[in-house]
């Protein structure tokens, strides 16, 4: 049976922890570190931190922040948001990331994947997709926190990352983010179905039954974000729901 | 000051030869009381007092840049002496004879046994996903009673690690297995021991204060 990690995923602009709707409409929340370490001390199984607005200003905070949780958050840490090239990943990799979400700039050249996977091993190569219902069982990638269409099919690009060497896909549902109504499931079991690596499910965790559902649609990885940040339900609650509905999770 | 922790016996070098990150693995070190120093060279690998072999991507790549930076031997060497050694994740699976990985590669030979696919076929007649990435529980073989003076002795069999791995080591001498760990129904190695060596599959410094119990216990070794 495999097991299903729990992530907790933390948008942050500038020196904050912020939450947006649909991935837009910024709400400041607190100091991402201190979120950070403590999720770390109720066991998360991994932490993200996407930068949203990297693209727009220079990434010293990002890097600052993810090196000061490196000191004491002994679980993966994935970083994403503005990253180019394999200098910005090995920079990364310096301040102590563990993996790399990479959107936009994989979407303009592909090969990137394939270089940071040669260089630095796919364990640490994440293709982040921000994904679109377009209605019918059919997905657009998007870039930009979901500002800017590519014209590519999801399940397509999902495909093509693999090839290139991708280790994991985090699949963000634009539609559903920030809505607390549950995760795109049928997204989650098309891009799953297509790929033979895990895909971190995002986007709209309301409720413990919602990822219960994540899981049964082929999600390997669940990331939570405001349902962990407003407290609205401990990651004990959920763990303990998790394997109450027969999930198998890591036990502490 | 480097002379004081070599007396408390804290000291850990660290190769770095390119793959892996070597930093990360350097503040577990230092949170699990120790210090880490990250070395380069054949001389510094003989004068280590516990070395460290990181190691993550493609085992050729790791074992060419091995090679290709003039280590092995010292490596071999330093194994032989007896001081304590430490692989983690490909600097495990290059303890042993050869690996699967895209053709054939030679490890060090320190270990009997070679590096193969896990199967992605489980038990229950499903096809699951390989890579693996994620956590596992560390399960004791039948060959051992007790994890009593080895790295894993604070542990408590099922505690759990993080792995992200494909491959996985294959050793011919049971007696060598010192973790084992399910993956779709089936039991594969996922810790290795010999004498004063040591390998995890998993990456003890990103598996929270089961890792650090690992890494600390390896401190006093």
């Amino acid at each position: 049976m495999r097991t299903t990690r729990l992530i907790a995923r933390l948008d942050i602009k500038g020196a904050s922890l912020i939450k947006g709707i649909n991935l837009e409409g910024v709400r400041k929340i607190g100091d991402p570190q201190e979120y950070a370490r403590a999720y770390y001390g109720d066991h998360i199984d991994e932490i993200i931190y996407m930068d949203i607005v990297a693209s727009l200003y220079d990434r010293s905070m990002i890097t600052d922040i993810v090196s000061h949780t490196a000191d004491n958050v002994f679980v993966p840490i994935t970083v994403g948001g503005g990253i180019r090239s394999v200098d910005d990943v090995s920079a990364m990799l310096r301040a102590g990331a563990d993996k790399l979400a990479i959107n936009s700039a994989a979407i303009a050249r592909p090969e990137l994947i394939r270089d940071v996977a040669t260089q630095f091993g796919s364990q640490c190569m994440v293709v982040s997709i921000e994904a679109k219902s377009m209605g019918a069982g059919k997905w657009q990638a998007y870039t930009d926190c979901g500002r800017e269409p590519t014209g590519r099919d999801v399940v397509e690009w999902a495909r093509q990352a693999v090839d290139l060497g991708a280790g994991e896909i985090l699949l963000t549902s634009i539609d559903q983010e920030g809505t607390r109504r549950g995760f795109d499931l049928a997204l989650i079991s098309a891009v799953s179905s297509a790929v033979t690596i895990p895909v971190i499910a995002s986007g709209g965790m309301g409720a413990t039954a919602d990822l219960v559902k994540a899981v049964g649609a082929g999600a390997d990885a669940i990331a939570m974000a405001d349902i962990l940040h407003y407290k609205r339900v401990s990651l004990a609650e959920i763990r303990a729901g998790a394997i109450s509905a027969g999930i198998r999770v890591r036990e502490v | 000051m480097l002379g004081r922790f070599k007396e408390l016996g804290l000291l850990v070098s660290i190769i770095d030869y390119g793959v892996g990150n070597v930093l990360s693995i350097a503040r577990a070190v230092s949170a699990a009381g120790g210090r880490a120093v990250l070395i380069k060279t054949a001389q510094e690998i003989s004068g280590a007092d516990r070395l460290l072999l990181p190691g993550v991507g493609a085992f050729g790549h790791c074992a060419n840049n091995l090679r290709r930076h003039g280590l092995e031997q010292a490596i071999k060497d330093f194994a032989h002496s007896g001081r304590p050694f430490l692989g983690i994740c490909v600097g495990m699976q290059l303890m042993l004879d050869e690996s699967a990985e895209f053709g054939r590669h030679p490890g060090l030979g320190l270990i009997p046994g070679r590096v193969e696919r896990i199967p992605n076929l489980g038990a229950d007649g499903l096809i699951h996903k390989v890579p693996y990435v994620g956590w596992n529980q560390l399960l004791r073989p039948k060959s051992r009673h007790s994890w009593q003076g080895t790295v894993l002795e604070k542990l408590r069999e099922g505690d759990w690690a993080y792995f992200t791995h494909s491959y996985a080591a294959m050793p011919i001498d049971e007696s060598h297995i010192l973790s084992e760990s399910d993956y779709f129904g089936f039991r594969r190695t996922t810790a290795i021991s010999r004498d004063n060596l040591y390998g995890c599959q998993f990456h003890p410094e990103k598996s929270g204060s089961v890792g650090l119990e690992i890494i600390s216990r390896f401190l006093t070794m």
